[in-house]
Order: C-alpha cells, then sequence, then structure tokens
C-alpha cells in the first residue's frame, strides 16, 4: 500500500501509535507489579533482544522457544512476541522484556522460558532470579529506568533501539517515523538544511565535521546525478555502535538519507556496509523494501514530486574504507586506497559525481533533531559539541555494552556509574578511545567533560566510539603494539609514511617488548610517530601514530622499565617471565604437569614439581591451573 | 598461465554471474563478493575468468581480491575458525585463545588443516564483546574462552 500524502502517514502513525503506547516506561517512581492472564491482562508482549550480541547467545533459541511454549499452552494470540534491536546492557544479556509491566529479564537461557510463561505470562508474579541484581545494595530491580546502567543515559540515536521491531516499518511509523521527511518536503529544502546547522550536529564518524556545513557545500555543486552515501564501514576493532543502529532502527538511516538528498538535491543513495555484518545487512534490505512498497523510497515520495532511491554496497573488510575517499573508490569496485582532499567528494566523489557521505550515527540523528527541532538537540551537551555520543564500552569492565550519553558526560561517570567499574576489583589503568586512531587516558583525565576537544586536547580523540577500559594486568606497551600490529596490516600502501614508517615503529616495539631495546628506541620511536602524523596522506595515516604518542605521554615509565629492566610490570610481554613453582606451596597433585602443552613441567605426584625454563613456552596455563597459588612469574 | 584446477562447470557460474552485473568493472566487488559465495575461494584462474569477462586486466583483480580481507585465494576449511581480534577481545586474553588453536589444529593463522576439516582467521570484533574473548566456528560464536576450552571445542568437530 503506497502512502501518497503527509495525511495518510499521519493516519498511518496514530493507529500503529496506539499498539506501541503499551511499551512506553512512564515516569513510574517505583517498579510496577507483574501483569499476567490470570490476572486480567488482555495482551502481553515479549520482546526479545535481536541484537548480535544476544544472538551469539541463543536469543533466537530463546524466541523459538516462547513461540513454542505459547502455542503449547494455547495462548499465542494473547502474546506477542518481538524481536527488536539491542538494548545495550549486552554484559547481561540475552534481553527479554516483558510488557506491559516493562520487567527486565537478564541472562535469561533458553531453558528459563518455560518458567517465564507460567510464572509470569500466565500467573502474573515475576521470576525473582533473573532479574537484575544491583550490586551495592543487592535489591532486585524489575525495570531499566531504576538501574545504574540507564539512569545517565539520553538515548537519542538509539531512541528505538530495544523498543520497536525492526523489520515492521509500522513501528517505526508510530514512533514519528518519516514525519521528519514528510514536514521536510513541504518546506525550501534551504530551511530544512540550516535547521541541520543550527542544531550543531557534528560527524560522529571519528572527525567531528559540522554536518550542516557539508551538506551545504554539497548543495553548492550543481549536478544531474549527485549521491548521498551513508558509511556503514565500521572498521574500529571493538566498536559496534553502527551495526547496533543498523540492527535496531534501519528507516532512521533511510529517512536521514531522503532528507539530506532533498537539501542537496540528490536523488541517489548508496549505503556501503561491511559484507562482515550479515543480520545488519539483512534488516536494511527489508526496511528498503517495506519503504518502497509504502511508497516512501521511489518516485514522487508522499506526492511531493521528490525523488530518492537507496541501493546497498558492499565492503570486504578493509579498515582504510572508512576514509571517504578510499570509501567511493571501494564503491567503485577498486582498491579501497585515499586520494588526496581536494578535491573533496562533495565536488568530485563517486564516479567523479558530486557526494555527501555521512556515518550512521550522524545519520541517525537528523530525524529527531528536525521532529523535536534543532534548538533542543542543541541544549543537550557542551559549547561545541551537541547531542550525544553512543560508545561501545568493553574491555575490563563490569557493564560491557553500548550506551549513549550527552557530551560533556565525564569519563569517570561512564566507567563507574555506567559500567559499574572495573572487572574483578582491579585497580583502573586506562581508558583507550577512538581505536587505532585513538588514544590511552589515564585517571587523571577521568574528569574531563567528553567532547571532540577536550579529547583531543587530551591526546586521544572521539574517534567512532569504541571504548576500552584497562586494568593493573594490561601492558601499554603491548597495547601499543596490538593497534600498530593492526594499522601495519591495514595500511594500503600507498603513501610511505604509513607503509614503512609504521611499519619501522612495529619493529621497534617488537625489540622492546623482547627485552631487547635500547633507550634511544624510545626517542627514536616518538620522534617517527610525528614524522608520521605529519606526512602520511589519509587520515588512517595522520592518525596512526596516536597510541603509541598516548602512551609515551602517559606511560614512558612502563617503556622505560621494559628497556632498562626488562621488566614488564603487567606480566604481559611473555619474552620478559620466568616462571616457577614455589616447592612450599606446591602440594605436588601433578594437574600444572597434565596441563602443560610443551611438558616443562616434571615431578613426582605429592613432591613439589619443577618447570624446565629451557622447555617453557611461557603460556601461562600453569598458572591458570594451579589451586594452591604455588606458580610464581617474575 | 598456472594449472587448470577448477571445472568448466564452475567457469560458466562464474560467467554468469559477471553477466547479471552487466559484466560491469564499476561492480567487481559485488562480482567478487557473488563468486567466492559460490565457490567458497578465488583462486587464480577464476580472477582471470573475471577479469575477460569485465575487460579489464587481471592484474586488477587480483589487486583488488588481495586489497580485501574478506577475500581469500585458498579455500576455507569445513569448519572455519575466527578467533576475533578486536580490542575488546584483545584485553580479555583472546591472544592467548589464538595461540591455543593454532597449537591445538597445528596450523597458523590462513591455513587449513590437511584434512580440509579446519581452516584458522582472525577476525575484528563479533560485536558480542561482552562475551570477550570470542571465536566463532561456522555460524556459531562460542563466548567468554579460555585457553584451556579449545581443546574440547575443536573435539565437538571431529568427524
Amino acid at each position: 500500500m503506497k502512502i501518497t500524502s503527509a495525511d495518510a502517514l499521519e493516519g498511518i502513525r496514530r493507529s500503529a501509535a496506539e499498539a506501541l503506547a503499551v511499551r512506553e516506561e512512564g515516569d513510574r517512581s517505583v517498579s510496577q507489579e507483574a501483569c499476567g492472564l490470570d490476572k486480567g491482562t488482555p495482551h502481553l508482549q515479549v520482546l526479545c533482544c535481536g541484537g548480535t550480541g544476544c544472538k551469539a547467545s541463543e536469543s533466537a533459541k530463546i524466541v523459538e522457544n516462547f513461540r513454542q511454549s505459547l502455542r503449547e499452552h494455547g495462548i499465542a494470540d494473547k502474546v506477542d512476541v518481538l524481536v527488536p534491536g539491542c538494548f545495550g546492557f549486552c554484559e547481561k544479556g540475552p534481553i527479554v522484556k516483558i510488557i506491559p509491566d516493562s520487567t527486565f529479564y537478564t541472562s535469561v537461557r533458553p531453558d528459563d522460558v518455560e518458567e517465564i510463561v507460567t510464572s509470569h505470562i500466565i500467573g502474573g508474579s515475576k521470576v525473582e532470579r533473573l532479574l537484575y541484581q544491583d550490586p551495592s545494595s543487592g535489591q532486585h530491580i524489575s525495570d531499566s529506568k531504576h538501574m545504574e546502567f540507564y539512569r545517565k543515559q539520553l538515548r537519542i540515536a538509539l531512541r528505538n533501539c530495544g523498543f520497536i521491531d525492526p523489520e515492521n516499518i509500522l513501528e517505526y511509523i508510530a514512533r514519528d517515523g518519516y514525519k521528519a521527511l514528510a514536514d521536510s518536503l513541504k518546506r525550501d529544502s534551504l530551511e530544512v538544511l540550516s535547521d541541520i546547522k543550527a542544531s550543531g550536529l557534528r560527524g560522529r564518524g571519528g572527525a567531528g565535521f559540522p554536518t550542516g556545513v557539508k551538506w551545504e557545500i554539497a548543495r553548492k555543486f550543481d549536478a544531474p546525478d549527485k549521491y548521498v552515501v551513508c558509511n556503514a564501514d565500521e572498521g574500529d576493532p571493538g566498536a559496534f555502535m553502527d551495526r547496533s543502529i543498523m540492527e535496531g532502527d534501519p528507516n532512521s538511516v533511510i529517512e536521514a538519507m531522503m532528507i539530506c538528498g532533498y537539501c542537496i538535491n540528490a536523488h541517489h543513495g548508496l549505503i556501503y556496509i561491511r559484507a562482515e555484518y550479515p543480520l545488519a545487512v539483512h534488516r536494511l534490505q527489508v526496511a528498503i523494501a517495506q519503504a518502497r512498497e509504502y511508497g516512501l523510497l521511489g518516485k514522487d515520495i508522499l506526492g511531493s514530486g521528490f525523488d530518492f532511491d537507496i541501493e546497498i554496497r558492499y565492503g570486504a573488510g578493509a579498515f582504510v574504507c572508512g576514509e571517504e575517499t578510499a570509501l567511493i573508490h571501494s564503491m567503485e569496485g577498486k582498491r579501497g586506497e585515499p586520494t588526496l582532499k581536494p578535491p573533496f567528494p562533495a565536488e568530485a566523489g563517486y564516479f567523479g559525481r558530486p557526494t555527501n557521505v555521512n556515518n550512521v550515527e550522524t545519520l541517525a540523528n537528523v530525524p529527531v533533531i528536525l521532529t523535536r527541532g534543532p534548538q533542543w538537540f542543541a541544549s543537550i551537551g557542551t559549547e561545541k559539541s551537541k547531542g550525544t555520543k553512543v560508545f561501545a564500552l568493553a574491555g575490563k569492565i563490569n557493564n560491557v555494552g553500548l550506551i549513549e550519553v550527552p557530551m560533556g558526560t565525564t569519563l569517570r561517570e561512564i566507567i563507574y556509574d555506567i559500567g559499574g567499574g572495573v572487572k574483578n576489583g582491579k585497580k583502573f589503568k586506562a581508558v583507550q578511545t577512538g581505536g587505532p586512531s585513538g588514544g590511552c587516558l589515564t585517571e587523571k583525565h577521568l574528569d574531563i567533560p567528553i567532547d571532540y576537544e577536550s579529547l583531543a586536547a587530551a591526546g586521544s580523540m572521539m574517534g567512532s566510539g569504541g571504548m576500552i577500559v584497562m586494568d593493573e594486568d594490561d601492558c601499554m606497551v603491548s597495547v601499543a603494539k596490538f593497534f600498530l600490529e593492526f594499522t601495519v596490516g591495514e595500511s594500503c600502501g600507498k603513501c610511505t609514511p604509513c607503509r614503512i614508517g609504521n611499519k619501522r615503529m612495529l619493529e621497534i616495539l617488537d625489540r622492546i617488548t623482547e627485552g631487547r631495546g635500547k633507550m634511544e628506541d624510545i626517542d627514536k620511536l616518538e620522534n617517527l610517530a610525528k614524522v608520521i602524523k605529519d606526512t602520511a596522506l589519509c587520515g588512517l595515516g595522520q592518525t596512526s601514530p596516536n597510541p603509541v604518542l598516548s602512551t609515551l605521554a602517559n606511560f614512558r615509565e612502563e617503556y622505560v622499565e621494559h628497556v632498562r629492566d626488562h621488566v614488564c610490570r603487567a606480566r604481559k610481554c611473555k619474552a620478559l617471565l620466568t616462571y616457577s613453582i614455589d616447592p612450599v606451596l606446591c602440594k605436588g597433585c601433578s594437574l600444572c604437569a597434565r596441563n602443560c602443552p610443551a611438558e616443562a613441567i616434571a615431578g613426582e605426584v605429592r613432591k613439589p614439581f619443577v618447570i624446565n625454563p629451557e622447555k617453557c613456552i611461557r603460556c601461562g596455563m600453569c598458572l591458570s591451573r594451579c589451586k594452591f597459588g604455588a606458580i610464581h612469574v617474575i | 598461465m598456472s594449472e587448470l584446477k577448477i571445472s568448466c562447470e564452475a567457469i560458466r557460474e562464474v560467467e554468469a554471474v559477471c553477466e547479471t552485473f552487466h559484466n560491469d568493472p564499476g561492480e567487481l566487488i559485488a562480482i567478487l563478493h557473488a563468486v567466492q559465495n559460490k565457490l567458497g575461494y578465488l583462486p587464480e584462474e577464476v580472477q582471470r575468468v573475471i577479469a575477460r569477462k569485465l575487460g579489464i586486466p587481471a592484474s586488477k583483480v587480483y589487486g583488488v581480491v588481495t586489497f580485501y580481507s574478506f577475500f581469500s585465494m585458498t579455500p576455507k576449511g569445513r569448519n572455519p575458525v575466527s578467533v576475533c581480534l578486536g580490542t575488546a577481545c584483545y584485553v580479555r586474553g583472546s591472544d592467548k585463545v589464538l595461540e591455543e588453536f593454532k597449537r591445538v589444529l597445528g596450523i597458523e593463522v590462513g591455513e587449513t588443516t590437511p584434512d580440509g576439516r579446519f581452516s584458522l582467521d582472525c577476525l575484528r570484533c563479533v560485536g558480542a564483546c561482552g562475551l570477550a574473548p570470542v571465536a566463532t566456528i561456522g555460524e556459531k560464536v562460542y563466548g567468554r574462552l579460555n585457553p584451556s576450552d579449545i581443546k574440547k571445542i575443536v573435539a565437538e568437530f571431529e568427524d
């Protein structure tokens, strides 16, 4: 059924919104009583997280079990089972939410389904053991609103993730979806563009270029074929923001691309997405097909005379393709090598045509800016960075997950309030932001309010949103080496500083971590890093020394210890370690010897065992197996 | 030209893929995706067939195949193992998990066991950072791995 006018869209929104209203949590001060069919609740909904993280923990099986159990109890017509996108709280996944009482079950296993159905859905009493337990009070909390993890968050880009069924366009429309487009098509495109400018929205892919200004430049270049490109080539290892948005709310990206097209006078949209994201690809395909079916993509959209359509292009695993000129070459079927700017893609991009490239998260903000007004958006955040930022919070942290916070939130609030602090009570050491292009920040940076400028001033960068917490067991020299290995592997090889310079830096780091470093290596490393930063061709090369420079600035003493004392304080650098067995503590149980892959441990049962240092490969297997703490590592 | 190892039928399939994309060199990456989906890998002969159909030098096709990590010139094992080396998994010890896979399977990254049962690769972020460290075997994701689990997991796949 085609929607041919803004009024028709509004009619659909109203009827669809009613069905969705039960999912709103409202502002209840205390958790609500459970609902149940026996208590007179006529209809319930079960939302099972369909994000990649929960899917990896068998959430698909949970969905199947729910459907089967509801059929067996003969209540399938009274309970809907839906699969929305990521709820964000990946640490406690898979998540199952019961509507209308908004009960938020965590770490659900497929075997738990029957109990949820009989006890909660039918009987109306919550399954206590599956509720989230607050780590400080020990109390069970049954709705997400009262969890520390969600309290400081503000979900704008993620507004629909974990809420709507991403494969049903009507649910998107119910949440004011395509309203921004309908309103925009009735206005002068220059006015719409000035709203985006006034909102202060900046690119969420990393560099933070003002989105409105970018659109304005693209608008100036006139050509019959212009392109709007969505950069969904999320290559930062350990980051999954864009993937979650595409999986949880694909229509918001489509709507924003159309609004951009209207503003810059383009009629073709291309989404460049990693082939490694099969679920996100599927959800986008479904969303595009549904938008076409409803006449929201195609010719004469909503009777306005504006035409727009979208195609998907697949990446093939190259980090450098996140750089816009490299991305464009890749879409043209070539090697993804960047080229010098200017000319900017706005002038000569995809096959030489004017092209505007925006990142997924940036686009997801666009519709809501227009429906709620640029002033509303600009009121959130800091002076120069408006709105919110999505981070993939991971590493040695209690609450791994996808979070969205207002700009200006401090790292301390993210790590300790939302993230619940460092895992296993270990001591915080560093937090890495910006992925391979970013840097490691320390304790002294925890109270700076996060925005583009403050993170850059501290020696890191906003990046696309990876945020990895490290504890006292992480060696900062090894971390720098890890990122450099990544960059060396991903360097396209076009410019010398990146291709050769990074390789030389990696060799120096190899020497240092293997105990063969010299003191002058540290200065050489710093010098080389600065040269690469100044001379590399593209963003990947220019930012590739950041992990080295930031660890040198904040953890220089660790480099010195590796070189001068041959000591790795985090006990990560194998070549610098010696394993031995404490003869007093050793009970002679032989567990270490039986598990040693190198057969380096020998001894008689009930007598102290001994490690042969010649044979020892320093894998740490004995350490992880010993129950008596008898393995020493120096 | 190297020795011809693929069947005439496979060549016809490759040619058909090129034709569905109108033999357009701009669609090279999409064509390579489609062909790798059918054949499992992109050996030299196949690259030459594609180059001839699209009217571009074989060196260009080779350049693209080797540029992107998703494309492979060697066949994968029946159970492709991928260890996540994303940052979140790395700080939770995925390097040790990878070492153990190498040791248990007796192959290096990018190789396939002689019996064709397993191949070993690295990938960057599965998006299941809550389960770090993570590895995938085929479609299945294994989370919260400890090096000592690997032997047992591999044994699940013994033929």
